[in-house]
């Protein structure tokens, strides 16, 4: 936008762009692409997880599919349908910045994402990860073998130390998510954001989205992964 | 900066098609297809990622340069697993450098297996 470049009487307390750039969009390139770099290094960390789930799952095809078996499908789909509504909010948190609507409607839309997001975090905490330790199906949490397992039930133990460790690096990055969008908010409070200024609320939208394609991922491979239809699962 | 913004009708449309494929992915996992039940999830997955990442992530109107980093930065994800399965899913192909004794025996216990 040239017309930004126009001194301002904000220009003072708040500048168009930060001097090392030529105007805002090269700012907001840099801005984009130094998250996106950042991202492609979340993309590697969880990658190495993901890499470990794929040997580990296509050397026990079978034990993998019954330790699928414990978890609970309708809990996963509710979870990805939480994530995608959260994902939906913050595009239009960002979108009702950019097109200059009221700071009320910035904050209805983040708080309403951390909602979607505490419910997340609600949903695996209590009727996922604590029914898990009831069951005692938690790996060096009183885990134990089930009679039906047989043979293969070092290697149920193992997916569930692949889910646990993967659900709860995810919920991780859900709850800095959370703290993102607490920050997000005060600024939003103190009028931080409008439609010439809402680099941070970008920025973090990418970041949120990213978790959500993590789940997007997790979703598929933990929950729905082969031999649902044998047993009907649950 | 706002010449890129995406109406919100396109943000609804995405978050239904992402709603729709949750539900089919969800569905089809209670289909016996064999492999393919793997298959179609991924498929689905991916499909799932490129609407968010194209839509929500605003790749669709990013510049060039950071759609390249993108790609590479799932191109070496991609080389990681690749890679470490070309050698995880071959290893039986030749016997194990072992301790110069046990080589030996290998084809021995091969056929005793």
């Amino acid at each position: 936008m040239a017309e930004t470049a126009v001194p301002s009487p904000l220009h003072e307390t708040h500048p168009e762009h930060a001097h090392q750039f030529e105007d805002k969009e090269q700012q907001r390139e840099a801005g984009t692409l130094g998250m996106w770099t950042f991202l492609i290094t979340e993309i590697m960390f969880f990658g190495g997880m993901f890499c470990a789930y794929v040997i580990y799952r296509s050397l026990h095809p079978h034990a993998f599919e019954l330790g699928s078996h414990l978890l609970e499908v309708k809990f996963g789909a509710t979870n990805t349908a939480v994530l995608i509504c959260s994902s939906l909010t913050m595009a239009m948190a960002i979108h009702s910045a950019q097109v200059g609507k009221s700071k009320g409607t910035i904050i209805a839309f983040l708080v309403i994402t951390m909602l979607l997001g505490l419910t997340f975090i609600g949903v695996k905490l209590y009727f996922e990860w604590y029914h898990d330790y009831l069951e005692h199906i938690v790996p060096g949490f009183g885990f134990m073998n089930r009679g039906e397992w047989g043979a293969d039930a070092p290697q149920v133990q193992m997916f569930m130390v692949f889910y646990f460790f993967m659900t709860g690096l995810h919920a991780l990055h859900m709850v800095i998510g959370i703290g993102i969008l607490t920050v997000l908010t005060i600024m939003a409070a103190r009028d931080r954001f409008s439609s010439r200024y809402f680099a941070p609320l970008d920025i973090s939208g990418l970041y949120w989205h990213f978790v959500d394609i993590i789940w997007i991922y997790l979703f598929p491979l933990l929950y729905l992964i082969g031999g649902r239809y044998t047993t009907g699962g649950h | 900066m706002s010449e890129h913004f995406v109406p919100a009708k396109t943000y609804i449309l995405v978050f239904v098609s992402l709603l729709f494929l949750t539900g089919l992915t969800t569905g089809v996992a209670y289909i016996d297809l064999g492999v393919f039940n793997t298959v179609v999830a991924l498929v689905i997955a991916v499909a799932k990622m490129m609407l968010v990442v194209l839509f929500f992530m605003h790749m669709k109107y990013s510049s060039g340069m950071t759609r390249v980093v993108v790609i590479a930065g799932l191109f070496w994800l991609a080389i990681m697993i690749s890679l470490t399965l070309a050698d995880e899913l071959t290893r039986w192909w030749t016997p194990t450098a072992g301790a110069w004794g046990t080589s030996m025996l290998l084809p021995f216990l091969v056929l005793l297996s």
